[in-house]
């Protein structure tokens, strides 16, 4: 591995430790750390992960919603010091990397398989029933 | 100045508290080892000579291998003077390290080789717009140089005028660059902006003397 990846990778090796595992087509919340002046608060971001770009330190994840009809994407620097915390909601299994097709469709109509988590390997049938195909 | 040779390894970015991101070179600087003392006396200047990197003996020429007998250390890949070493001047033979000669927030200067553009035009190499024009009787001519001079009056071209040539591969110092980190155990410095030369390639990193805030 070049020289420099190694250094970064061992930079954001504890962060990597911390943050979930997230992949395209998840329902995720984002906590950022804004800065109101004096005041710090933290903002939640909810919404699908339609973009993952892994490129060491520089990796960014990019995250889709819709208010009030119109959609909002923000691209988050995943090993940002203002990144607090990542949570997973819903773990999707897409058929593509690059889930840019949603834009041009109403979320109702975006259908994303779930990804069954890894850890519970016991198939859950209540949910399963309730979701069949998860209208994300 | 005080200074150390070293490597560019290549770029990355460093997060500062407040999330802002700042572009950085990476450079494996040291550790060195003093070859050669220069003083007033024998040599009417001031200077401490370094050697960084290794090199094989059957590689290095006779003459430097006995250059590197004097100074009882293993034939060095490069070597280089720093004039007017500041404050107290170390002993031969001694190695010097990242963390014996810079700090953290440091500001040095930078010099190395820049990379080779060839045989580059106007446009590229001096920054030149072009002629500019597809149109007003403009013809193949969108990055050409213009007019090169005036007329029967001086009647020749002055010197210096800029023209194209070969661009690159010319020694280059960038100054006041900001050291963001060091890396004690890797020999590594964390220079913040650009840096003359390919990775790999070595470079002098030097204390600037006026540290400005």
């Amino acid at each position: 591995m070049d020289m420099v990846r190694q250094i970064e990778e061992s930079w954001i090796q504890t962060r990597k430790k911390e943050l979930p595992e997230i992949h395209p087509g998840d329902w995720i919340t984002v906590y950022w750390k804004i800065k109101e002046g004096e005041r710090e608060r933290i903002q939640p971001f909810t919404g699908l992960v339609i973009q993952i770009r892994n490129q060491g330190i520089r990796t960014t994840i990019t995250v889709r919603k819709v208010t009030e009809g119109v959609g909002v994407e923000r691209i988050f620097p995943l090993y940002s010091p203002l990144l607090d915390r990542i949570e997973v909601h819903r773990q999707g299994k897409p058929r593509r990397a690059r889930l840019f097709y949603v834009r041009e469709k109403v979320f109702t109509q975006v259908k994303i398989r779930e990804r069954k988590p890894k850890n519970q390997k016991q198939p859950q049938d209540t949910d399963q029933s309730a979701s069949p195909s998860s209208n994300v | 100045m005080r200074g150390l040779i070293g490597r560019k390894l290549g770029m990355t970015q460093i997060f500062l508290e407040d999330g802002t991101v700042v572009p950085c070179t990476v450079l494996e600087v040291g550790p060195c080892v003093v070859t050669q003392i220069r003083t007033p006396e024998r040599d009417g200047y001031r200077a401490v000579q370094l050697g960084f990197g290794e090199r094989k003996v059957k590689n290095t020429p006779k003459p430097l291998l006995g250059h590197f007998a004097k100074a009882k250390t293993s034939p060095k890949r490069k070597l280089a003077e720093f004039r007017d070493w500041d404050g107290e001047l170390p002993q031969l033979g001694q190695t010097l390290t990242v963390a014996d000669i810079f700090q953290e927030g440091d500001l040095v200067d930078v010099t190395g080789t820049s990379k080779g553009k060839g045989f580059q035009g106007v446009v590229k190499r001096h920054g030149f717009s072009g002629v500019g024009m597809q149109t007003h009787g403009q013809k193949d001519k969108e990055r050409h140089p213009g007019s090169i001079g005036a007329a029967t009056f001086p009647a020749r071209v002055v010197k210096g005028k800029r023209m194209a040539g070969h661009m690159g591969n010319a020694r280059v110092t960038v100054k006041n660059l900001r050291v963001l980190r060091i890396d004690k155990t890797r020999n590594l410095l964390f220079v913040k902006g650009s840096v003359p030369g390919h990775r790999g390639a070595f470079v002098l990193v030097k204390k600037v003397k006026q540290q400005l805030l």
